[in-house]
């Protein structure tokens, strides 16, 4: 029940680069993704930037070899989790047990927002085809019908932390002897829903984001997808590249504080990371980076840097928020940064932490303005 | 692992543990639920605050929780395909209506396909594992098997499972338009007569505590789950069923009841119809979406069902039961499609 779960492959689209290779590149030579909307229509344009995935939807349906019409965040999850999966390169594929775990916020909700405009003053019009692929689950059906893969397909919804559990549920499957294979991670689309949602919470920058700056303002909506490939021990043995990551520890605890706020101890994040560390094995002072939440909001920020000055006081690892590149992607974060922090590992990196100007006054800790090889 | 204690609102009295003795009956499309009164289980300040399927699927939770006599269960995972519906609604018509301006956030917030496990984390004030599954007809059964692995891995005894879906009249109007409901006047007792395309539309709250150890008070045993996806055929079915039954140890005359998931759609019906011919030709079947309606969560209720006749030993008329009666019901096969795409069996037995 405890033996290794190893990261084969990884994939990556968001406001960066449409690959690994992109976003990479966009990281080392710290380039953020927001600007001004151009693929989402909203009446918030002028005011509020985004990171937007800088492909159409024509263009990203040719990518993703899948219809133009359908949604953008099965778009965005099938490019990313096939970089994964052709980056495994796992010989004999279909003779695994093979899973797909994916997670999103809002399903097909970039389509049934058009198709409200008519449903709503008449029930009987607005074209089905949009609200077919409304469901969560739809979304990941699209893409595991198109990837092949059919042994376990599941779909987490819980916010922000919906990709985080969808990856670490995906390495559960494998100890549990129920799949060989897991493509495991997340993906959302920019919808008007979701940014007007935001907007109402007064939780949005009008400017590019500053997490864990003392005059922080807000988050930065972003969107895209992050997958990893997950295998048992026995399959990563068969692989000509053998995997050298391997995904230890996990946890996930409930803040159950306020539907949308943090508590002020940061009660959820700290009993999640110390739950991930005890769950690996390893002490705190293990830790040489952590790939912050670090939303942006005045609240999130204290509370997670709160649960870091008590779990790590007083020898910090190095930290950054990868957020200040992506934006926030919601249910794609966790698999976004997933990837980011297997990268980190392979290659020695350290992220920075982009436009950290005045550093909080209440953290004895300052994140990583550079980027840094070791 | 076990089932020690349930909560079940319906379109059938269900709630408060009360035996199935008569079928409600409904004539239309459309099953709803029986709401109880809340406010034994929820603080009434709360109830108003809350949306038709929260207060459900909290309520529901709750009943559950009291009847295992545990205050904070070691997870909460819930499973539901189309979320809370009628706050996405009305977020999404009123920025359509009023062109993305005097929008307010409780509806947004309450939208989240996660709000119900995190109401019922927040009432209990619990920082344990929380976790929400929405895949369409395998949501109840991914939220299962998250709690069975979590039993099994011995990171919790025991856990609160639950699934939760709404009607709501725009996702009626949708579904209807995409051709999934009978039309005309149809009662539920009659759908499976009627060989006519289409089903009834249902939806419901049903919870389950599961535990590693018995606690002499259960309801059953919980002994397998098995989802299979878009199988190629009737014999991919059958050759799913068998190797099943095969690694539970268990032949098909072993198992004393069977509860399948006819809904009275001709089509997708067609398959329970060839087992009842086939594997199934030996053992007694009852069917059960005439009393909670089609949706893609049934199979919760159809596990509080074989749950219920296990431990009360009844096969109350409403179930048509037509095997011998006084029979003792120690093991019962579910299984349940949902359009042909999401396929399930699990397994029940006496404790």
């Amino acid at each position: 029940m405890n033996e290794p779960v190893f990261i084969a492959g990884t994939g990556i689209i968001s406001a960066i680069g449409n690959n690994v290779a992109e976003c990479l590149d966009a990281l080392e030579n710290g380039r953020a993704g927001m600007g001004e909307m151009h693929q989402l229509d909203s009446l918030h344009r002028e005011r509020l930037p985004v990171a937007e995935v800088k492909l159409s939807n024509e263009e990203l349906a040719k990518l993703a070899g899948l219809p133009k019409t359908k949604s953008r965040t099965a778009l965005l999850s099938m490019i990313a989790a096939k970089e994964a999966l052709d980056h495994a390169a796992i010989p004999n594929i279909s003779s695994l047990r093979c899973g797909f775990i994916s997670a999103n916020s809002v399903g097909g909700m970039d389509k049934t927002e058009n198709f409200f405009t008519e449903f709503l003053p008449d029930n009987n019009k607005g074209r089905l085809r949009n609200v077919v692929d409304h469901e969560c689950g739809s979304v990941t059906e699209l893409v595991a019908d198109a990837l092949g893969i059919k042994d376990y397909i599941s779909t987490i919804s819980t916010a922000c932390s919906s990709s985080a559990n969808a990856i670490f549920f995906g390495a559960r499957l494998i100890r549990n002897n129920i799949v060989d294979v897991v493509v495991a991670g997340g993906t959302d689309s920019l919808t008007k829903f979701t940014l007007n949602g935001f907007n109402t919470l007064m939780i949005v920058d009008e400017q590019f984001c500053q997490p864990f700056d003392e005059n922080r303002r807000g988050l930065n909506l972003g969107e895209g997808a992050g997958y990893v490939v997950l295998v048992s021990e026995k399959i990563a043995a068969t692989l000509k590249n053998k995997p050298q990551i391997i995904l230890s520890g996990y946890c996930n605890a409930n803040d159950a504080y306020h539907q949308t706020a943090s508590s002020p101890e940061g009660t959820g994040s700290y009993l999640a990371m110390s739950g991930a560390i005890k769950k690996s094995g390893l002490k705190p002072g293990d830790i040489d980076y952590i790939n912050l939440h670090g939303t942006g909001t005045q609240n999130n920020d204290i509370a997670e840097g709160t649960a870091i000055k008590r779990l790590f006081d007083p020898h910090y690892p190095k930290m950054s928020s990868t957020k200040t590149f992506t934006g926030h992607t919601l249910g794609a974060s966790g698999g976004i940064e997933a990837v980011f922090s297997v990268l980190a590992l392979q290659r020695g990196i350290i992220y920075p932490n982009l436009r950290l100007q005045t550093p909080m006054v209440d953290l004895p800790f300052v994140p990583e303005r550079a980027f840094i090889k070791m | 692992m076990y089932i020690r204690s349930t909560g079940n609102i319906s379109p059938q009295k269900t709630f408060g543990h009360q035996p199935l003795v008569d079928a409600v009956v409904y004539t239309g499309n459309r099953l709803a639920c029986i709401e109880p009164d809340y406010k034994a289980f929820i603080d009434p300040k709360q109830i108003r605050r809350m949306s038709r399927i929260i207060r459900m699927g909290v309520a529901a939770a709750m009943e559950c929780l009291q009847e295992a006599g545990i205050k904070e269960p070691d997870a909460i995972v819930t499973g539901t395909a189309y979320g809370c519906l009628e706050d996405t609604n009305l977020f999404l018509s009123k920025m359509v209506e009023f062109n993305e301006d005097l929008l307010t956030p409780t509806a947004f917030i309450q939208s989240t396909h996660n709000t119900i496990g995190a109401q019922i984390g927040l009432l209990l004030k619990s920082n344990h594992y929380n976790n929400t599954f929405v895949h369409r007809g395998f949501s109840f059964e991914s939220a299962l098997l998250d709690g069975m692995m979590l039993l099994n891995e011995n990171e919790a005894t025991n856990v609160l499972v639950g699934a939760i879906d709404e009607i709501t009249n725009p996702s009626h109007a949708i579904l209807n338009r995409m051709a999934l409901y009978k039309q005309g006047p149809v009662s539920n007792l009659d759908i499976y007569k009627t060989r006519s395309r289409g089903t009834i539309a249902g939806e419901g709250s049903a919870f389950f505590l599961l535990a590693k150890e018995p606690s002499g008070k259960d309801y059953a045993k919980l002994d397998g789950l098995h989802t299979f996806y878009k199988p190629a055929g009737d014999s991919e079915i059958e050759e799913q069923l068998n190797a099943f039954l095969e690694k539970q140890g268990v032949k098909y005359n072993d198992i004393d009841l069977i509860i399948t998931g006819n809904n009275g759609d001709a089509g997708g019906d067609k398959v329970y119809e060839q087992l009842a011919k086939s594997l199934f030709q030996n053992n007694d079947l009852i069917n059960y979406k005439h009393l909670c309606g089609e949706y893609p969560t049934a199979s919760a209720f159809a596990m509080w069902l074989g749950a219920t006749v296990i431990r009360s030993g009844e096969l109350p008329a409403v179930l048509n039961y037509t095997g011998s009666a006084g029979k003792k019901i120690n093991r019962v096969l579910i299984y349940n499609h949902y359009l042909g795409i999401h396929h399930s069996l699990s397994l029940l037995s006496a404790c």
